[in-house]
This record gives C-alpha cells, sequence and structure tokens, in this order.
C-alpha cells in the first residue's frame, strides 16, 4: 500500500483521454433528429402546395378577412400585453411584498392550463349568472359591444394567454438591469416614477420588443380559446388559426395547407424580428 | 455635519448594532474595515437606500432618518459607479439639475464648470460605454456633485485605478472637498489613500465604528495595518 502510493507520487499514471467524437455524434445527432422533424414537416407541406393553390386560397373573401382580423387582433393583444407585462413585470423584478408567491403562481396559470380551458373559463365568466344580469351584458350595456362570438373576443382569448409570456419576458428583462442606477437617480432627486421612465425604461426597450413580439405570436398561433369564446364563424371571428381547422373540416386540404405555410411565414417574420433586435443587443 | 446616533441596521444575519459616530461640517472623513463589516451598509443608510432597524441619522442638524432619498441631497458614489447605460456624459452631469427643473443656462454653465474641474470636456458627448475606470470614476463624481450636495459618500471609488490615476483623483477631491466645503465620507481599503485624503479616521470592526488617529495611519506600510486587520477578524467572520 505504502509503496504503491509513493510510486504514484513519484511517477503520473499514464493516461490517456481517447475521442471526444463518440460524445460529439451523439449530441449531434439527438439534437439534429429535432431539426430535422421541423424542416421535413415544413419541406412536406411546400411540396403539398403549388404557387396556384396558395395564390387561390389567398383570394378567397373569407380568407382575406381571416388575414386582415388576424394581423389587427394580434396586434391589439401584443400592445396590450405590453402595456400590462411591462408595470407587473417590474413589480415583481423589484418590490417583495407579502403574497407576492401568490401573484407569481397565478400569472403562471395561463402558461401551463390547456389553452381550452382558459376558451372555456372566459365563456363561463362572462357568462356566470350575477343579480340577474351577467358581465355579457354588463359589457353590452355601458361598453355598447358584444363580446362573446364578437371580434373583442378573439382579441380577450388571445390576451389571456400571450400576457402571460410577455409578464415572463419582461421579468427577465428587469431582473437583468441592474438596480444600482435606479438607486443611484432616486439619491440623485428622482421619484420612484423618474427613475423608472428616465433610467430603467431606456434599458428595457429590447426586453419589450421581444415581449412584443412573443406575445404577437402566441396571439397568432391561440386556437382552442377563439374556437370555444369567439366561435368560429366566417367574416366575423374566423382568425387564421380557425381557418386552417374550418378549411380542413370541410375536406379542403390544400387551402388549410396554402393558409399553415401564410402563418409559418408569419411566424418566421416575427422570429426575424427577435433574431435582429438579439443582434443589435450583442453587438 | 453627518451624525449616526445608535444607528441599528439588520439585513438576514448581518447587524450593526447601535452605531454612532459624527463627521463634523466640511471634514474629510475616511472609514476603514475589513471585508462584510458594514461599510457599504452605512453609507447606503445614511442616503437612505437601506432600511434602518433603530437610532437616528442627522444632516446638518436635520433628521432625516426617515426621509426619502430624493429629498436628502445627499452626493453618492458607490462602489460599482452605476452609471446610466442609455446616457451620455454630459446628460449624466445634467439629470439631477432636470430632475429639479433647473434652467437651460444653469445646465450650460453646471455642466462646463464640472467638466472643466473633472477633466471630462471632450468627453461629454459619449456613452459611458467605453470609458477608462478613471474616466468613469470622474462621470461618477461629476453626476453626484452636479446639484452642490452639502454631504458627499464615496464607496471605495478609487478602486481598481492604477496609481497615477489613484493620486490625480485624490488631489481633486481633496481640492473639490475644500472649494466647496463638503462634509465627506469616503470608504477605502486602501491606507495610501486614506493617508492622502483623511481629514479624520475611523475604523469599523465587530459591527462597532471606533474613531482612530491619524497617526495610526502613518504607523505601518501601505499593507493592512495589523490594528486594523485584527479588528477586522473577527469570531463571525
Amino acid at each position: 500500500m505504502m509503496s504503491e502510493t509513493r510510486a504514484a507520487t513519484s511517477s503520473p499514471l499514464r493516461h490517456k483521454a481517447g475521442s471526444d467524437a463518440p460524445f460529439l455524434l451523439a449530441i449531434g445527432g439527438l439534437g439534429g433528429s429535432y431539426v430535422l422533424l421541423i424542416l421535413l414537416m415544413l419541406a412536406a407541406d411546400l411540396a403539398f402546395t403549388s404557387p396556384t393553390h396558395f395564390l387561390a386560397a389567398l383570394q378567397k373573401p373569407e380568407i382575406q378577412y381571416a388575414i386582415r382580423l388576424t394581423l389587427i387582433t394580434c396586434t391589439i393583444s401584443a400592445l396590450l400585453s405590453i402595456l400590462v407585462a411591462t408595470p407587473l413585470g417590474y413589480l415583481l423584478s423589484r418590490f417583495s411584498f407579502r403574497g407576492r408567491w401568490l401573484i407569481d403562481t397565478v400569472i403562471d396559470v395561463p402558461v401551463v392550463l390547456p389553452p381550452l380551458v382558459i376558451g372555456l373559463s372566459l365563456l363561463i365568466l362572462f357568462h356566470l349568472p350575477l343579480r340577474g344580469t351577467n358581465l355579457e351584458q354588463l359589457v353590452e350595456r355601458y361598453l355598447g359591444t358584444r363580446v362573446t362570438y364578437a371580434e373583442p373576443a378573439v382579441v380577450l382569448a388571445q390576451f389571456a394567454v400571450a400576457c402571460a409570456f410577455a409578464v415572463q419576458t419582461m421579468r427577465v428583462t428587469f431582473d437583468q438591469i441592474d438596480t444600482r442606477a435606479e438607486q443611484v437617480a432616486l439619491t440623485l432627486g428622482c421619484r420612484r416614477s423618474q427613475a423608472f421612465f428616465q433610467i430603467v425604461l431606456p434599458q428595457a426597450w429590447r426586453g419589450m420588443v421581444a415581449a412584443l413580439t412573443i406575445a404577437w405570436a402566441r396571439s397568432l398561433g391561440e386556437f382552442g380559446p377563439i374556437l370555444v369564446f369567439a366561435g368560429a364563424t366566417r367574416m366575423r371571428t374566423e382568425v387564421l388559426s380557425t381557418t386552417v381547422f374550418l378549411e380542413l373540416s370541410v375536406g379542403q386540404l390544400e387551402a388549410a395547407v396554402a393558409v399553415s405555410l401564410l402563418m409559418v411565414l408569419a411566424a418566421i417574420a416575427v422570429l426575424g424580428v427577435v433574431r435582429l433586435v438579439g443582434a443589435r443587443v450583442n453587438s | 455635519m453627518i451624525e449616526l446616533r445608535e444607528l441599528t441596521i439588520r439585513s438576514g444575519s448581518f447587524v450593526l448594532d447601535h452605531v454612532s459616530a459624527e463627521v463634523s461640517a466640511g471634514v474629510y472623513a475616511v472609514l476603514m474595515g475589513g471585508t462584510g463589516q458594514g461599510k457599504t451598509t452605512i453609507l447606503e443608510a445614511i442616503c437612505g437606500l437601506r432600511p434602518i432597524a433603530g437610532g437616528r441619522i442627522v444632516v446638518d442638524g436635520v433628521d432625516v432618518t426617515r426621509w426619502k432619498p430624493a429629498d436628502r441631497s445627499i452626493g453618492y458614489v458607490p462602489q460599482d459607479l452605476a452609471l446610466f447605460p442609455t446616457m451620455t456624459v454630459r446628460e449624466h452631469l445634467q439629470f439631477a439639475l432636470r430632475i429639479r427643473r433647473a434652467s437651460p443656462t444653469l445646465l450650460r454653465e453646471r455642466v462646463d464648470e464640472l467638466s472643466d474641474v473633472l477633466g471630462i470636456g471632450s468627453l461629454l458627448d459619449r456613452r459611458i460605454r467605453g470609458l477608462s475606470g478613471g474616466e468613469a470614476q470622474r462621470v461618477a463624481l461629476g453626476r453626484a456633485l452636479s446639484f452642490r450636495p452639502r454631504v458627499l459618500l464615496l464607496d471605495e471609488p478609487l478602486n481598481a485605478l492604477d496609481e497615477r490615476t489613484r493620486d490625480r483623483l485624490c488631489e481633486l477631491l481633496r481640492t473639490i472637498q475644500r472649494a466647496h466645503g463638503l462634509t465627506t465620507l469616503h470608504i477605502t481599503h486602501s491606507r495610501a489613500e486614506a493617508r492622502l485624503l483623511a481629514d479624520k479616521l475611523f475604523v469599523i470592526a465587530d459591527g462597532r465604528v471606533q474613531e482612530r488617529p491619524l497617526s495610526d495611519l502613518a504607523l505601518f506600510g501601505d499593507e493592512p495595518s495589523p490594528l486594523i486587520a485584527a479588528a477586522s477578524t473577527s469570531p463571525a467572520s
């Protein structure tokens, strides 16, 4: 035992680490399989449709209406999300107060809940009897607009999910902004609001762009809650995700694929914006 | 004048209990002590950035213990400087004055004056990214002085600077402090720095702040003095 120890300390054990190739091949192979799956799906969509189909689908008035409604509702719900997510993210990032864990948990609910359940919950919320009336009737009376099975329901269904993702993004954004500069601003004579608008917000704009695009993309993909809460009425509450479903249900596979590709293009455009902003952050 | 009366601060397991100290008006005081002794905590408490559990903070005879940081008019240069990443050097110097709705004339005059004294005139339109350590220190100092505070708090402001820059900045700090009669509390680890600056020396150890004669600084070389080092190694740390 003693002699062995002495031998080990006097001359190091000979050792060769061996090849890294198996490990690199394994991670490349496993990771690459997912990338391949995505590319194959997109390629299949492209192979299935033709420019003629694509253009024909785009010329249908129902689909044109759906494109317009999608662009408008996604933009409104993304803007609403950022309007709510910025203060909420800041609040959760900077302030510790009793019951914060509860708020933390509550705002994660839309992230983990099946989207369909959110739609159903919205539907029930607006129609729950409330002293002989309900929320739907109250909104109609005081704001003069229907919600359920109408356009506002589309926005609300999108917002209910998208905002949760925007809050997560904004919270991380504020967590990454050093609080020291804000504190120094307070010693220089700022109210909290002045420190927020003049010091914090100018540093947060990239996070806001990211949150906005994420909220927009989530709204674009929203389907379940819209179907339940807003319905799928052509030329009324039909958005692109509903179009894919409606076209499929009447056997119009070509139109469904054409609209799907349109959404893929929109998603790529959104991802492009995020990457572009990210690249400018790093440069 | 800065007076700490029986100041008690608790933060997790860290406790400063019944700390009292007094820096008279126009005095340059240096506070030394080991890492984790609460030097920064005391400065933050004086600015109002850290809640205190007991005691009083009195600045120029006024009890500011419950005042907001904004109302205390104390110039503060934190250890990490915390410059504003989206602003130019000029905007840093103007910031506190804009908050106070100063006139354009005053803004211009004050920026000219500060940039002249601090030697940062050529940097005014630059953002803070890419400023050297010494330049960034000057900007942070200019920002803290811009609204003419009566009290200046400096948290290891000359750390990580080469010796020449440090000596020049020490000279600058003394010049400005004398010119404006600023009551200054300056935290440092460096005995050389303390020798160049201090009118008064405080040492913090084991949750107590004690005034020490300046001769303590002269006794030893630049290594932490046995006195300060011994006082700093509490059983807790």
